[in-house]
């Protein structure tokens, strides 16, 4: 049972991570959201910077600074200026209730541990904890995307899916520095998209709860 | 001797066999006579069967009655199992025969209670020592018809009529299952006879058939979710003193069946079956104690408590299932008693609270707990010995719910030594929704005891009841006083079912000695004394020197003066009693959290402008989803089919006969075929 | 005899202790809003004068509501004694475990909602039945975060569970922090502090126990007053004897008592360090609406419940 405190920092940064995206399923306002989402960026900076020492890997440094720069400062600062000259409406609805919400990620979480931890016995322990988590923060991404009604914040659960993804990155080893680049470099993109997105959507219905763009192609009435 | 104790506990059923015919042909003068003898036979067999099992239960006793069908003959036999069940029947049985004695004044029409009373005893008693799968089925539908009939004693209330029907319609499909679960127990050839049945165990789907068949036709005699619906309308129509034994007794004898199926006949079950029991346990308890916070009529919400304590119960045999097929069985051993236990406990409260319920009826003639209140000042005896019970139900120490509970707790905690992943899982799982389920039943009870007894007296029934006669207040005060010394003794009960769980778990209960307390049944301590251990009477006798001292204390030290005047109410004077919260505000908050999920509930709230005078209103509908989902399919499948057998009653004779003759042919070529 | 000498002390430390408690929390969250406040002993002489007072009972009032603030005390400050603070060799330590000592609390709560009731005004009525609402998913979760603890350290016993982690097997374990996050939460719920109600209000909208209690008076209300510090008590103590066990004396031989002194100054220490923690997070929080609770309450039962996932995960590997 001691693996020694090599395990238990990485184990304590990607519980972590997990943890966040609990907080963002929970958390109703938007600034608590982008406060949130930023800890968790913060947290896989963290938990890539602990696994470049762990594994002498000194290239996963850089995804840490990335990760920092970017997650946790740019794009957080830059929603935050973009909620307040939209004067978005700050308080997040959601389609089912917070705790329905949160029971179902827990299920989901044990759905993805259920999942990864049979299938990879062949690797070593650091490595199919991370993909367990990795998963559980995927999941629960999504969870957050299609649980919202709020645009804003279906791009904040698109964006903590991907921190999933960089988890599971940096939790095997040797993964290829590029991969990880072109998840970086995707993020950008897709920020920009989406920061188009709201621009237009805004100019059009003078909202950005996505629900009116269903009424306006026909879906509810 | 020992064979001597089987005969001496089939005599007194034979007593109360007797005692029907007594009740038939004497008709309700003899009442009082019928109810305490049947109270005498009951706890005959209840004494018997507690020195049967403190003797240590050895060899189980068999006898065979040359009765029932020829070449079979009438198995009965006695064994730990059937032991304890005897226990619970005689005991409840018993309490509530002594309360019959007064209430039976008090029924409308004691012509049509008095001799199924003794005979729904009888049958109960019968089904637990029953040994062979005829037997075991007629006592089984005779304690169904008996307890229909006594439904039925109240056809003159509104809804008693549609109860009934539901009741018998759920019985009838309830005993099909059981019999074809018997018949695949017995296999093709194979003998009725438990004892033959146990020789010859099926194996695979088989099994998997048995037992599934087994948790449908106990299971709905249980009250088991989803097959619960029948039983908050069934158990509340009857007269008090037999809601008392249908809920507390008649759902254990059900228990028994699945027990007796799950653990001896069956004999190796999954872990999977264990895993199932033990969520439809978990549902169970959480889907009955919601129902039950939801009802604002006092019996009914007793009614649906039933199906949360089935539900623990049943969550324990899951457990021990799951224990027992991962090979761990001194776990099995822990998770069976705590089940057990509980069934006794259940039996035990469940019962003073429906006769406690029967007292505020018969005072009131009101079983709204809305137009009830204040009762505590008028009835003080039934109150106190009410709130004993709800203490008790609620889980809550030094009372005995709390011991079981804790004992299952303790076989939960341990879950983490199942080899299997989604056991793993599932376990902290039916942890949550159990503790889930005995927080809201203090909450459910604080209301129930809340509304009906404190505050003040919503109508006028309410402001002018009196206290009950001491022929009703006895048995609950005995029923209370076990409540209380099983919970500040528990190792009394767990020491007794120690043959049972030898027996079924194929362990003895772990008890553990910490070699410090002289006392060993001062404590209770399961598995290892650095793990846990319980006393409920040093609780108890803390908690009661405390406060005493320190009342004590206060009023020779500081002050004992006394003053009374009108409430406080925040200087709001003169609140009507109407302004008081009710059952439905108190539950409120509770609906508004699993409202719209697990009850559909919806709120319609119509308010008149300001300068209208009309009253505003606020209704709320409530459903539960067994109906909607289950119940209301079959009720339409049902009326649809007796809508088209309807036009056979109208045939004419030639087509009669070629019915007939059609199944003839039928049969006899299926014959041919086979033979 | 040396443990029975120690069980007294502990019986009479946490009823002195306790007030003190909370008239340090209440001192420090004026200081913090800058007003000068009253000085940490007010409670003893709000207690003292409470005590003296004549008893003023509502004219429809029954023995339930006279007899409930003695036992909901007694029962509270049987469970605050319960918890080993300074000492592990209580003797009275083993009648209970957790699992009792949480099911002492709700016997405690559930005398005291229906002593809300009794009188018959809707105050009470309000008061009790969000009282229980809150406990109905605060019992959960505190039951589900002994359930974590079980399955790390194999016991619901205080002693042992401290004990465990004072030999320092314990590393950095994120289950165990998601427990102690959890515990915390439903330990604010319990004893009603902000955010989810709150102590210093009597806004009929916003209270839940000032409703319950509204109709108290002299020394009735100074037991249930008394009864509610302890329990403030009862959670910083268990909190730091699961969490924070160091300086608890593990011996009550003679040399012991050297070592029973430095128990004793470090459990002080910890309650004042909860205290002050206390007054921090309610002076930088707002009260919850009610309804939130619940959120905020799942919330707590499903970090519990991850906990336990949590642990099974890292204990596989």
């Amino acid at each position: 049972m001691l693996r020694g405190l090599e395990f238990d920092i990485a184990h304590l940064f990607s519980s972590s991570v997990l943890i966040l995206s609990f907080g963002l399923l929970y958390q109703r306002r938007l600034f608590g959201v982008l406060q949130i989402y930023a800890l968790q960026a913060l947290a896989v900076a963290c938990a890539a910077a602990w696994q470049a020492y762990a594994q002498a890997y000194p290239q996963l440094y850089v995804t840490a600074a990335i990760a920092l720069v970017f997650k946790a400062i740019v794009i957080p600062v830059a929603f935050h200026h973009i909620v307040l000259r939209l004067h978005i409406h700050r308080e997040i609805e959601t389609v089912v209730g917070v705790n329905m919400t949160l029971l179902f990620g827990v299920a989901l979480v044990a759905l993805s541990i259920l999942l990864v931890l049979p299938m990879t016995t062949t690797s070593g322990n650091l490595t199919r904890e991370n993909l367990a988590l990795a998963l559980s923060v995927l999941l629960l991404g999504l969870l957050m995307m299609i649980s919202r009604r709020n645009a804003v914040s279906q791009v904040i659960g698109f964006l903590s899916l991907e921190n999933g993804l960089i988890l599971a990155a940096i939790g095997v080893k040797g993964m290829p520095f590029v991969v990880e680049m072109s998840v970086a470099f995707s993020v950008l993109v897709a920020f920009i998209v989406f920061g188009m997105f709201f621009f237009r959507i805004r100019e059009r219905f003078d909202t950005l709860d996505v629900h009116y763009l269903e009424a306006f192609r026909g879906e509810r009435h | 001797m020992i064979d001597l104790l089987l005969v001496s506990i089939l005599a007194s059923v034979l007593a109360l066999v007797a005692l029907a015919l007594i009740a038939l042909l004497a008709g309700p003068p003899a009442g009082g006579f019928v109810y305490g003898a049947s109270a005498a036979a009951s706890a005959a067999v209840a004494a018997l069967a507690t020195l049967y099992l403190a003797a240590g239960a050895g060899t189980p006793l068999a006898l065979v009655l040359p009765l029932g069908l020829p070449w079979l003959g009438a198995h009965l036999a006695l064994d730990a199992l059937s032991a304890w069940f005897l226990v619970v029947v005689g005991t409840v049985g018993a309490a509530a025969a002594v309360y019959g004695v007064g209430y039976g004044r008090h029924t409308d029409e004691p012509a049509r209670v008095l001799p199924f009373f003794p005979i729904f005893l009888a049958a109960m008693a019968l089904v637990v020592v029953a040994a062979d799968a005829f037997t075991f089925l007629l006592s089984w539908e005779t304690m169904s018809v008996a307890s229909w009939m006594l439904v039925l004693a109240n056809h003159r209330e509104p809804g008693t009529t549609r109860a009934a029907l539901v009741y018998i319609v759920m019985a009838s499909l309830g005993t099909a299952a059981l019999l074809l679960c018997f018949g695949v127990l017995a296999g093709f050839d194979g003998s009725y006879a438990f004892a033959d049945m146990r020789a010859d165990r099926p194996e695979g789907w088989l099994a998997g058939l048995a037992i599934a068949l087994a948790l449908a036709g106990a299971g709905s005699k249980a009250g088991l979710v989803p097959l619960h619906a029948w039983l908050p309308l069934a158990h509340p129509a009857a007269p008090s003193h037999v809601s008392a034994l249908m809920s507390g007794v008649m759902t254990k004898v059900a228990i028994y069946g699945l027990v007796r199926v799950l653990f001896d006949l069956v004999g190796e079950v999954g872990w999977g079956w264990g895993a199932a029991v033990m969520l439809l346990g978990g549902i169970s308890a959480l889907l009955g104690v919601l129902y039950a916070l939801m009802q604002h009529d006092l019996k009914v919400l007793l009614a649906y408590h039933t199906v949360e304590n089935i539900g623990i119960i049943v969550a324990g045999l899951g457990l021990a299932l799951s224990f027992k097929a991962a090979g761990l069985l001194p776990l099995a051993a822990l998770a069976l008693t705590a089940a057990l236990f509980h069934v006794l406990n259940h039996g035990l409260f469940k019962g003073l609270l429906f006769l406690g319920a029967g007292n505020v009826h018969v005072a009131t003639h009101e079983r709204e707990m809305d137009d009830l209140g204040g009762l505590v000042h008028r009835m003080p005896a039934t109150a106190a010995l009410f709130l004993v019970g709800s203490i008790a139900i609620s889980a809550l120490p030094p009372f005995n719910g709390f011991a079981s509970e804790w004992l299952t707790f303790q076989a939960i905690l341990n879950g983490d030594r199942l080899p299997m992943w989604p056991l793993k899982f599932l376990v902290p799982v039916v942890g949550g929704l159990l503790a889930l389920s005995a927080a809201l039943a203090a909450a459910c009870f604080v209301k129930a005891f809340g509304v009906t007894f404190l505050g003040r007296g919503r109508s006028g029934a309410a402001m002018r009841a009196g206290e009950v006669g001491p022929a009703m207040v006895w048995p609950l005060a005995a029923l209370a006083g076990l409540c209380l010394a099983f919970g500040v003794v528990p190792t009394a009960a767990v020491a007794l079912l120690s043959p049972v769980a030898a027996a079924l778990a194929g362990a003895p209960f772990p008890t553990a000695t910490d070699g410090i307390s002289a006392a060993e049944w001062l404590f209770l301590i399961p598995l290892d004394p650095g793990r846990s251990s319980y006393s409920g009477l040093v609780v108890l006798a803390l908690v009661a020197g405390v406060s005493y001292a320190g009342v004590l204390a206060i009023h020779r030290l500081a002050s004992n003066r006394l003053r009374r005047a009108p409430a406080w109410d925040c200087g709001f004077p003169d609140a009507s009693p109407r302004t008081q919260y009710t059952s439905s505000s108190f539950a409120q908050p509770i609906r508004r959290i699993f409202g719209s999920f697990v009850f559909r509930a919806r709120e319609h709230v119509e308010m008149p402008e300001p300068g209208d005078f009309r009253p505003a209103r606020f209704e709320v509908e409530i459903k539960d989803l067994a109906w909607a989902w289950l119940y209301a399919p079959v009720e339409r499948l049902i009326a649809f089919a007796s809508l088209h057998l309807n036009q056979l009653q109208h045939m004419t004779i030639r087509r009669y006969l070629s019915w007939m003759f059609g199944a003839l042919i039928v049969l006899l070529s299926v014959v041919a075929l086979v033979g | 005899m040396l443990s029975f000498l120690l069980q007294l002390v502990q019986l009479l430390l946490v009823l002195l202790l306790a007030p003190l408690l909370t008239g340090f929390v209440r001192t420090l969250k004026a200081r913090l809003v800058g007003r000068r406040g009253p000085s940490p002993a007010q409670p003893y002489r709000d207690l003292w004068r409470l005590l003296r007072k004549e008893a003023v009972v509502a004219e429809n009032a029954s023995w339930v509501f006279r007899s409930a603030p003695s036992l909901v005390f007694a029962l509270s400050w049987l469970a605050a004694a319960l918890v080993p603070t300074f000492a592990l060799d209580l003797p009275l330590l083993r009648a209970a475990d957790l699992i009792a000592l949480v099911a002492i609390l709700g016997s405690a709560r559930f005398l005291q909602a229906l002593a809300g009731m009794d009188v018959g005004t809707s105050f009470g009525g309000i008061g009790s039945s969000r009282e229980m609402m809150i406990a109905s998913l605060a019992e959960p979760a505190i039951l589900l975060v002994i359930f974590t603890i079980s399955l790390f350290i194999h016991s619901t016993m205080l002693p042992h569970i401290a004990g465990f982690v004072l030999a320092g097997e314990v590393g950095i374990r994120v289950s165990l922090g998601l427990a102690l996050i959890a515990l915390i939460m439903v330990a604010i719920a319990e004893t009603g502090r902000i955010p989810v109600d709150n102590p210093a209000t009597h806004l009929e909208l916003t209270m839940v126990h000032e409703a319950m209690v509204l109709e108290y008076s002299g020394r009735h209300l100074a037991l249930i007053e008394a009864g509610q510090m302890v329990r403030l008590l009862f959670f910083v103590s268990l909190i730091a004897a699961i969490f924070a066990p160091w300086g608890i004396a593990e011996a009550s031989t003679a040399e012991g008592v050297g070592l029973v002194g430095i128990g004793l100054a470090l459990y002080l220490g910890k309650v004042f360090a909860g205290g002050l923690l206390l007054a921090l997070f309610e002076t930088g929080i707002a009260k919850m609406r009610v309804f939130r609770v619940s959120e905020f309450l799942a919330g707590a039962l499903l970090l519990s419940l991850l906990a336990t996932i949590f642990l099974y995960v890292s204990q596989s590997l």
